[in-house]
């Protein structure tokens, strides 16, 4: 097997691109909520909370959409539950980050029990059907076929106008930056800071969603820590949704490298391979790789 | 006065946590020796090897009235606790521990327990440390049965090539691979295998979409047949399987139902059988311990040949597979160790 043959080949780009959409939900999610000066380390917890309760009501309306829907809705009122402790009650955000993250890993094996009398998955149901006439196209169909995975890519220059092209993202952004100074020249802050936690769990539900209507099931633990990794994404891409971008498909190039390593090279150590994006990351955050400033009145209560 | 209400539901939601994890079901009325049994990674449920556990001791429940409690434990941590738990209850006898990552957990704790037996499936040898003397460890031989799946999806690949997606790599996992691939060259010294393991901790048995990028790398590479032995990782490779119209192989119980149509066949380790013949010697005084192994030659591995499959699986092939089982029974092909 020729392993640039493959590398180049328009199958692994896809498989980039699968192992992308995830990430990058998950990084704008916290990229938005950062932006507006909340830590959300939660994105796993809204993650799990969104793949679970897609998978519940997909399969109680029998219809995948209606799913979406009700996974997003209630992401966005997890959301503002998660505003309400850290904006309103100005509780530590790591803190209700851990929180949120425990408690959405427990209630959903909780309801698993409960509702499927299984401790690991839900029955399967039907996912999403493709986007017609693009579902077609040879070997990327199930790439341009995909709605989320469409607006993932869309998302990167939705996310950039919205940041820095517009009076919002303005107004989002001094929320992070300097709060004070904003609140000074009239803006609401703390309704700003509502905005970017409420987008945060809409992004982050959809990556979730993404990943259970991947596997036309849930299974419990199956987000595998993808919420954490989102967020070093966030870090390495500086906040910015261009270069958080490249730094997602940097994390799914080196897993879809180390999926093919293992299947075309079986000697090779791949744990090297599995290594190296988390390298990388510790580079960046020790100032290797340029200056890593966050937003300046990130995580701070105000 | 916030911060109140936030701790409160801060502690309300632990308390969420933990009644998730700790789902015990209690079982009928006592008849004085009941069973213990903790769960391995997946849980209750997984269609695979903690539901066939299940099945074993209800079995036992229905034939001899025995009495049992089961744990599922959350994380790896809770294992320990939970094979304390059971063994510090006065009413319960015999505990089980399922799966190899019990091995150290169950060993201290049978140290700990002198009057309580042991038993532990997958439970994996190491020649430094002793057996105890209440513990049983009750090993398959999973290369046997992989060895012959790894014959039939040689004798049925058309590409000559075929994949394996392990869950966490580790001796054990090790062992189905290396079956499946000697199977496989027995029959086609040419045919190629292309591995591939989810990770390298307990998380691998339960990362369904890495489990499906693999076999569809396989598969995209010319693979027609994909083998797992990764637990609810399988998910993903049935998905896989069923996205490329291609084969897959289930392992534990016969996953058909998993993607029907797509499954060649599934390994089948009758773990129900032992936990359930434990369970009987147990009962009848019998219990003995030290290392029980089950072969192809008491079923304990087999593969599945049913209606279901039977379209798939030529009458040729058949034939050529039970004389495989019989030279692998008679020792006249012997599996190598590594």
């Amino acid at each position: 097997m020729d392993l640039f043959g493959s590398i180049l080949s328009v199958a692994f780009f896809a498989q980039v691109l699968r192992l992308f959409t995830p990430y990058y939900l998950g990084a704008s999610a916290a990229n938005f909520s950062e932006r507006s000066g909340v830590v959300n380390i939660a994105i796993e917890g809204f993650m799990i909370s969104a793949a679970f309760s897609f998978a519940l009501f997909s399969i109680v309306f029998g219809n995948p959409f209606a799913g979406m829907f009700f996974a997003l809705i209630i992401g966005i009122l997890l959301s503002l539950l998660f505003a309400l402790f850290t904006i309103k009650l100005k509780v530590n955000q790591i803190i209700a980050g851990v929180g949120f993250n425990l408690l959405m890993a427990g209630a959903s094996k909780f309801l698993i029990v409960l509702i499927f009398k299984s401790s690991s998955n839900t029955s399967r149901f039907e996912s999403f059907y493709q986007i017609p006439l693009l579902k077609d196209i040879p070997v990327i169909g199930n790439i341009s076929g995909d709605y989320i995975i469409l607006f993932s890519f869309a998302l990167v220059f939705i996310g950039n106008h919205i940041l820095f092209k517009t009076r919002f993202g303005l107004r989002l952004r001094s929320a992070g930056e300097n709060p004070a100074a904003g609140e000074s020249l009239g803006v609401n802050v703390r309704l700003y800071k509502l905005y970017g936690v409420l987008i945060c769990g809409f992004l982050a539900s959809l990556g979730g969603i993404w990943l259970a209507s991947n596997q036309n099931t849930y299974s419990d633990g199956m987000i595998a820590g993808r919420g954490f990794i989102a967020i070093a994404a966030m870090i390495i891409g500086k906040w910015k949704p261009v270069n958080i971008f490249f730094a997602c498909i940097m994390f799914a190039f080196f897993e879809a490298l180390e999926i093919l390593l293992q299947v075309s090279m079986p000697d090779f150590p791949t744990q090297i391979i599995q290594m190296l994006p988390y390298f990388i990351t510790i580079l960046v955050l020790i100032g290797f790789i340029g200056k890593t400033k966050p937003p300046a009145a990130d995580g701070i209560s105000y | 006065m916030n911060k109140n209400i936030f701790f409160f539901l801060l502690a309300l939601s632990f308390m969420f946590f933990s009644c998730g994890k700790n789902n015990d079901i209690k079982n009928g009325s006592s008849t004085g020796t009941k069973v213990g049994l903790v769960f391995d990674v997946g849980g209750r449920g997984d269609k695979s090897f903690n539901d066939a556990a299940y099945k074993g001791l209800e079995k036992a429940k229905n034939e001899f009235g025995i009495d049992f409690e089961v744990i599922d434990p959350g994380d790896g941590s809770d294992r320990e606790a939970a094979l304390r738990k059971l063994a510090a209850k006065p009413d319960i006898g015999l505990i089980f521990g399922i799966g190899f990552i019990f091995t150290d957990d169950i060993t201290k704790i049978a140290n700990d327990f002198p009057n309580k037996k042991f038993a532990c499936v997958d439970y994996s040898i190491n020649p430094d440390n002793p057996i105890p003397a209440n513990l049983i460890a009750l090993e398959f031989k999973e290369d046997e049965g992989s060895f012959l799946v790894g014959a039939i999806a040689a004798m049925f690949s058309k590409s000559g090539k075929i994949g394996f997606v392990g869950g966490m790599e580790s001796s054990l996992i090790k062992k189905f691979e290396r079956g499946f691939i000697e199977g496989a060259k027995y029959i086609n010294p040419d045919i190629k295998v292309l591995s591939g393991y989810v990770g390298v901790t307990g998380e691998g048995f339960k990362n369904p979409s890495k489990g499906k990028e693999i076999a569809l790398t396989q598969y995209q590479n010319g693979a027609d047949i994909v083998y797992h032995a990764s637990g609810l990782s399988g998910i993903g490779v049935f998905e896989a399987a069923k996205e490329h119209k291609k084969y897959a192989i289930g392992v534990d119980l016969d996953q058909y139902n998993e993607a029907p149509g797509f499954v060649l066949t599934s390994m089948v380790k009758k773990v129900d059988e032992i936990v359930y013949i434990t369970v009987k010697e147990f009962k009848e005084n019998n219990f003995k311990s030290g290392i029980k192994t089950f072969g192809l030659s008491d079923k304990g591995v087999d593969f599945v040949y049913d209606n279901n499959n039977k379209s798939l699986i030529t009458d040729e092939i058949n034939k050529k597979a039970e004389e495989i089982r019989q030279k692998l029974i008679k020792g006249e092909i012997v599996v190598p160790a590594n």
